[in-house]
Formats: structure tokens, sequence, C-alpha cells
């Protein structure tokens, strides 16, 4: 069982993950987009969306830190275990809070500004409620393991950390997820399935963050014959095309 | 010098008649598609007045086009590339559906649905955004012809930098119609502020297009673009714009909107112009040199010099005779009566306008005057400070002098022939005095006023050995290959289904028009009976059920 859950489980997931993404990419570019809804509402969203998002990014690069990063490299750079400990459960409660506060903004506009609810697909629905359990369950590893030590002290980057860097290189280690406290074995598990749904809701567009922008110049020209259709000259009816009601 | 070609068009703002022909058929053409109920390819504005979306010109407010930083560099309005995507999450230079409008419909159901009661039943509005029903406030022309304007004129930015005695006896002495397309710039603020590069100006023909596969959504071009002409489809999650209607234009058709304008009034051509030096024109110091910049920009299509750069630049031959042929030319740069709409937003706009004379003519034979003598006409026009410094803000960043100058220029025309169709001696005076002659003069008439259709629209057709993508042309052959959906196959899940490749356009006007005007009877081809397109000549397979002796149907004994 140790095995199915913490070897099967992970690598169907990011199968999916990658598999997904490609598929998507491939067969519905069209469809791949931010599906903003500002243009109904803005006010809420001013606030809650730079808060939702400014604190992903943040709780990103926390995880790169504390997942990607094995524990002897900090130890060599010579950083304390106590400074590393400051630095990641500061930061890490300061950007979680925010990504739950936009979070909360966010769900409460879509579900009571009318229009932005009626833009909301059955996706969107089940995208929201695994992001938030996933979202909640990490804040709770950080206040509970970490600041008051509930179930006595837990170190992830012996544990968690070393089986997640496994994943990728091979070098499997479902024991050390067995033995974590359930909150980051959930944790865990309800992060596999987000990245198992990941290609086929809204997030897709985490993938097309337009760092590009920075370098290119600013107007495009291209040529009518650079048009990347199936067949010269004719296409498939594009989605949308749909007639107003 | 790198010379490229660009589809431009000039509207003649003295015919308009206000009478939205060109914003409906635009609409059923392009926009009748749920998610861009509110947007309007082309608008048709009455001026003075707020526009659409609403005070889109106070570039305070929105931020959008081009500005100069201190040192003089070109630099967006709204912000560089870091701040754009810095504020990526929330754009906060977006337009709400309340500066456009809320987009509604009708239950009309409820009329034919009402049990038997003791009133008539009404179909009340409905919004298309949220489903309920609502009170319709405002829309796309709410102050049409000047209508409740004494409450949304104050709104009007334009009018708002003309001088402040004026704005009393405004509405008693002028209205007239702006027509609005997208301006497929030269130098396209939207397309720079693009973050995912979606946004595209087209080599061949200067048209600016959408990618639909590459936008993302981010909201950036609609901010970007000054005149607000990129819209956001709330259903699909892509910006949307004036395509110039580029599968006809590809054929050498007029784009819809011009196609059928009631007062002919859109002149459709080519221009050659420096790319080179587009960026140097945008980045002039002073807003009122911008028209001259842009003029500069320019290339004259009957210089041996710039013939042979184009030829080298790829530019096809029968391109460079349709620029020296093209009315747009002619009305930019050899008449010099066209302007373009707001050049301080340095975008280098490729819609350019004919100021209109009927506010000067109407208070003229309001006086009781002769409204078609020259001299009565340049003095109401040194006159009527009000009206021209508008057109002026409009036109040409405020430079009241070449709008004056345009306006003389339309008035001695106007005078001019007066004396030819009355049979009278044309007076050469009246040319000369705003520096034409009585040849140039007679031309210009005859394309303004007479303006033939094929003298109005000078479209070279798309090279085929340029663009074997063509979409008008290529569908006819693209259809049927062995077993395509030409030959009347369809998917393995029934009619529809699998990668069935349609025409973008629903009718093709070339092979439509092909079949119509030829004299044999020709085979609709098999498959299914589409009488929509059924020219009358023959009867397709299908159309009758089989006869019972085995003849087919449709023959005769």
């Amino acid at each position: 069982m140790t095995d199915f859950w913490w070897v099967v489980v992970p690598y169907v997931c990011l199968t999916v993950f990658v598999v997904g993404h490609v598929w998507r990419y491939r067969y519905d570019k069209f469809g791949w987009t931010t599906r903003s809804s500002q243009l109904y509402e803005d006010r809420w969203l001013r606030l809650g969306s730079p808060l939702f998002h400014f604190g992903m990014i943040g709780v990103f690069f926390g995880h790169v830190l504390g997942l990607g990063i094995p524990e002897s490299w900090t130890e060599e750079l010579g950083i304390s275990d106590e400074a590393y400990h400051v630095v990641a459960v500061g930061g890490g409660v300061l950007a979680g809070a925010a990504a739950v506060a936009g979070l909360v903004i966010l769900v409460l506009r879509r579900r009571l500004v009318g229009p932005v609810f009626s833009a909301t697909t059955r996706m969107d629905k089940v995208m929201y409620a695994v992001l938030g359990v996933v979202i909640c369950l990490g804040i709770w590893n950080t206040i509970a393991g970490s600041i008051l030590n509930l179930g006595g002290e837990y170190d992830y980057r012996e544990g968690v950390s070393v089986w997640f860097r496994g994943i990728f290189r091979g070098d499997l280690h479902p024991e050390l997820m067995a033995e974590a406290p359930f909150g980051f074995q959930a944790h865990g598990l309800a992060a596999m399935l987000l990245f198992a749904l990941w290609p086929f809701t809204r997030l897709v567009h985490v993938f097309s963050a337009p760092l590009g922008y920075l370098t290119r110049p600013y107007i495009v020209y291209r040529s009518r014959d650079g048009r990347p259709t199936a067949q010269p000259g004719s296409r498939r009816p594009r989605r949308g095309w749909d007639q107003a009601s | 010098m790198r010379v490229m070609a660009q589809m431009a068009m000039v509207m003649n703002l003295d015919k308009c008649i206000g009478c939205h022909t060109c914003s409906v058929t635009c609409k059923q053409t392009w926009t009748n598609r749920a998610g861009t109920e509110y947007v309007w390819f082309n608008n048709v504005e009455t001026r003075p007045g707020q526009g659409y979306p609403r005070r889109y010109e106070d570039q305070e407010r929105w931020r959008g086009g081009w500005t100069l930083t201190k040192r003089g560099r070109l630099t967006l309005r709204g912000g560089g590339r870091l701040k754009k995507l810095a504020t990526i999450f929330s754009n906060p230079l977006l337009p709400s559906i309340d500066d456009y409008y809320e987009p509604w419909t009708y239950d009309y159901a409820t009329l034919t649905n009402a049990p038997a009661q003791e009133h008539t039943p009404v179909a009340r509005p409905r919004s298309l955004i949220s489903g309920r029903t609502m009170k319709v406030s405002w829309s796309a022309n709410w102050d049409d012809n000047l209508g409740g304007s004494v409450a949304t004129w104050a709104g009007d930015p334009v009018l708002a930098k003309v001088s402040g005695e004026v704005k009393r006896s405004f509405e008693d002495a002028f209205m007239f119609y702006l027509p609005r397309i997208c301006e497929h710039c030269l130098n396209p603020s939207c397309a720079a502020s693009c973050p995912s590069g979606a946004i595209y100006k087209r080599e061949e023909d200067g048209i600016v297009l959408v990618d639909q596969d590459r936008c993302r959504g981010w909201r950036m071009c609609v901010s970007g673009c000054p005149y607000k002409k990129v819209y956001f489809n709330h259903r699909t999650g892509k910006a949307e714009k004036c395509t110039f209607c580029f599968p006809r234009i590809e054929v050498g058709l007029p784009t819809v909107c011009s196609e059928t304008c009631v007062g002919r009034l859109r002149y459709l051509g080519l221009v050659l112009y420096d790319a080179d030096r587009v960026l140097d024109a945008a980045s002039t110091p002073d807003e009122k040199d911008l028209y001259a910049a842009q003029r500069s920009v320019l290339l004259d299509p009957h210089d041996p010099e710039v013939i042979r750069a184009a030829t080298r630049d790829g530019i096809p031959h029968d391109w460079i005779e349709a620029a020296q042929r093209s009315p747009i030319h002619a009305l930019i740069s050899t008449f010099e009566v066209a302007l373009p709409l707001h050049p301080e937003y340095r975008t280098m706009p490729m819609v350019w306008y004919i100021p209109p004379l009927s506010p000067v003519v109407d208070v003229v034979r309001d006086t009781g005057s002769d409204a078609e003598d020259s001299d009565n006409l340049f003095a109401a026009i040194e006159a009527l400070r009000i009206p021209i410094e508008y057109l002026a803000e409009l036109f040409t960043a405020g430079d009241v002098s070449l709008v004056d100058g345009v306006l003389r220029k339309l008035a001695a025309m106007r005078s001019y022939m007066r004396d030819i169709n009355l049979g009278r001696e044309p007076n050469a005076a009246i040319p000369a005095a705003v520096g034409m002659s009585e040849e140039a003069m007679y031309d210009m008439y005859r394309l303004l006023a007479l303006a033939k259709y094929d003298e109005r629209y000078v479209i070279p057709k798309a090279h085929v050995e340029q663009a074997h993508a063509l979409e008008e042309l290529a569908t006819e052959c693209s259809l049927d290959y062995d077993g395509g959906p030409g030959m009347g196959g369809s998917g393995p899940f029934g009619e529809g289904s699998g990668a069935q490749a349609v025409p973008i356009a629903v009718e093709n006007f070339a092979v439509l028009q092909a079949r119509q005007t030829s004299d044999d009877v020709q085979s609709m081809g098999s498959g299914r009976v589409n009488l929509l397109n059924w020219d009358g000549k023959g009867a397709p397979p299908g159309l009758f059920p089989p006869r019972p002796d085995g003849q087919a149907p449709g023959e005769e004994r």
C-alpha cells in the first residue's frame, strides 16, 4: 500500500500532468486562456487577484526552497537550521496568508457576483475545491507542524523533500512518506490530484506567463504565409462562434 | 528605405448621414456571436459626444497609445514591459462593461406564451451578461443625433479642450457623424502592449490581426489601444478586433462596411510607406507636427526611386500599380484633404478622414446668403472658430490652420463646380485661391462627388504564389480532395464530426459569382443540398426524391 500511494499515484498524476498539457496545447490552443472575468467585475478582483497570484508566486518559490534544495546544501553554505526555519516559516506564512486571503476574496466574488458565477464552469468549481484543500493543508502544516509543533517535531527536509526529489531522480523513498505526519501526507496527495487535474482546467495559463514580452520587439510582423492551418484555406469552425441568444 | 504596403481607408465625413448601416452589416458579419454582444468593430459616433466606449478619448484616464519620455524616447503611455507584467493580474486600465454598456435581449417568448390577462404582455429587456431583467440606460450610440446631449456632452473629452465660451452656441451650430473602425496603425500600440505577442501586423498589407490561438486573454491590448478598438470576448476569453475584412480584401472586394455604405463615403486603397522611418516619425517632439511626420513616412508611388526600392522589397508589380491609382494616396498626398484621427496618440493611424464642410455650409445657408459662393464660405470658415477648433482637436492635434486649409479646398470645389454645372464660365481664380489647378480641382470633384465604385475601391488581389493559404481562393480546391468533405464525406460520428473543413466565409464570393455568371448548368457536387447557395441552375441530386421510372431526378424526358 505504501508503494501504491507514494510511488504509483505520484507517477500516474505527473504523467497525466505532462501528457495532458501536451495534448491540450496541441488540440485546444484556442481554449488556452486566463478566462478573465475582469470585464464583469473589477473592484473585488483588483484586491483579490494580485493578493492571490503574488501569494502563490511566493508559495511556489517557498516550495522550490523547501522541496528542491537538499538540507546538506544549505548547511554547506553555513545557514543554520534556526535561520532557515525563520525564513521558511516567516515567508511561508506571509505568502500563504496572502494566497488564502486572495482565494477567499476570489471565491466569494465568483459565487456572489452574478455574471461571474454564470461564467464559472463545473471544472472551475472542482479546481477551486481541490486548490483550496491543498492550500489549507499546506498552511496547516506550516502552522501546526513548524510553529506549534503539534504531534512532535517533524523535519520535512529529511522526509517529504527527500521523497519528492526521489520521484524525479528515480531514487524512491515511499517509506519516508509513510512515516510523515498525516497533514503532510494529505497535502502531498491533494497536490498530486491537483497536478492531474491541472491540464484540464484554467490553471494551464500558468505556463503562458509572458516572460518573452521582456525581450521581444514591440511590434510583431507576420507574413500571411506563416499561418498555421491544417489545410490551406480552410479551418474548423472555431469555438465561440455560436450565435448570441 | 524599407518599402511596405498598407491597405488604408479614407472616409468623407460630409457624406455620412449617420444611418449605421456599416455598423449593422459589420456586426452581422463578424460579431453576432455570444461573448461579442457589446463588440462593435465599426461604430458611428455623433460629435460632439462621448463616443464608444464612453470617454475613450480621455487618455489621462485610459492611458492608451504612445507618449514621449523626458528624453524624447517613444514609450507606451500605459507603462512599459515591466509595469505591464506587474499589473497583469488585475489590469487597472481596463474599461468595465459599464463603460461600454450591458448588452441585452428581450424575452419575446412572453408575447406568445403569456396567459390570458387584462394587460398586453410586454417583452422585457434581459441582460445578456447576468441573464436578469434590467433597465436599459446606455448603449453604443445612446447620444445618437445629440439625443440627451445636454446631459452627456459635458463628458466629451474633445469638447473639453475647445475653449469655454464656444460651448453654449455649439448645439445649434454644429453636429456631424464620425464612423470608426480599427485604425490598422503603422505603429500599433495594441500589438506593442500584448504580452503574448499574439497581435501582429501583416507584412503584405499591414492589416493588424489577433492570433486567436496565441492570445491568452491578458487584456493589455484593450488598454493599449487609444481608440479602444480591441475588444475582449467575455465568453472565449480572447481579444478580438476589426479584421479589415481580410478574406474579402484578399480577393479584391471592399470591406463589408465600405460595400454597404449608403453614402458611398469610404475609399479603400494601398499606400506605400517607409517602415524604417515609422519610429522616428512617431517620436516627433511637437504633437502638431505629427500630421506632417506621418505624411512624410508615406512614399510617392510614382517616384522611380520608390518603385525600385519597392520591387527590391518584394512588392509585386500590380500592387505598385494599384498604389499609383490608389484613391487613398490621392486624397492624402495629392489633394491633401484627408487627415488622420488623433495623430497625437502617436500610433500612426491609417484610417483617415476628410473633415465635414457641411456645418459651415448650413450656417451660411441659414443666414440667407449664397452657400455656394466661395467668398461667403471662406468668410464663414474664418468666423466659425468653434467647430473648426473641435475638428482640429480630432484630426490635427489642435492645429487649426490645417483644418482651415482642407475646408477651404472643399468650399472652393463646391463653388468652382457650381459654375461648371450651371454652364457658366469657370472661374480659375477659385482653385488658385487654395493653391490648386483647375484640372486638379476637377479630379478631386470626380473622386469626392462622383465617387465611382472602381475609383473608390482600388484593391489589388493578394498573390496566390505568396499565399497558398488564401482563405477565399483556396476553399474550392481544398475541399475537393478525394474522400474530403467536398466529396460529400463526413466524419466517423455522423455529419459534422471529425476534422471537417469549412471555408471561413459562408458565402464564397468568387466561386458564387463565377457560377452565377456562367452559361452552362453546373453540378452542385454531391453531398448535402444547400438551398441557400442554390442558384436555380439545374437540380442538384437529392433535391427531389427518386422517380419511380428510374430516371434521374431533374432530367427532362
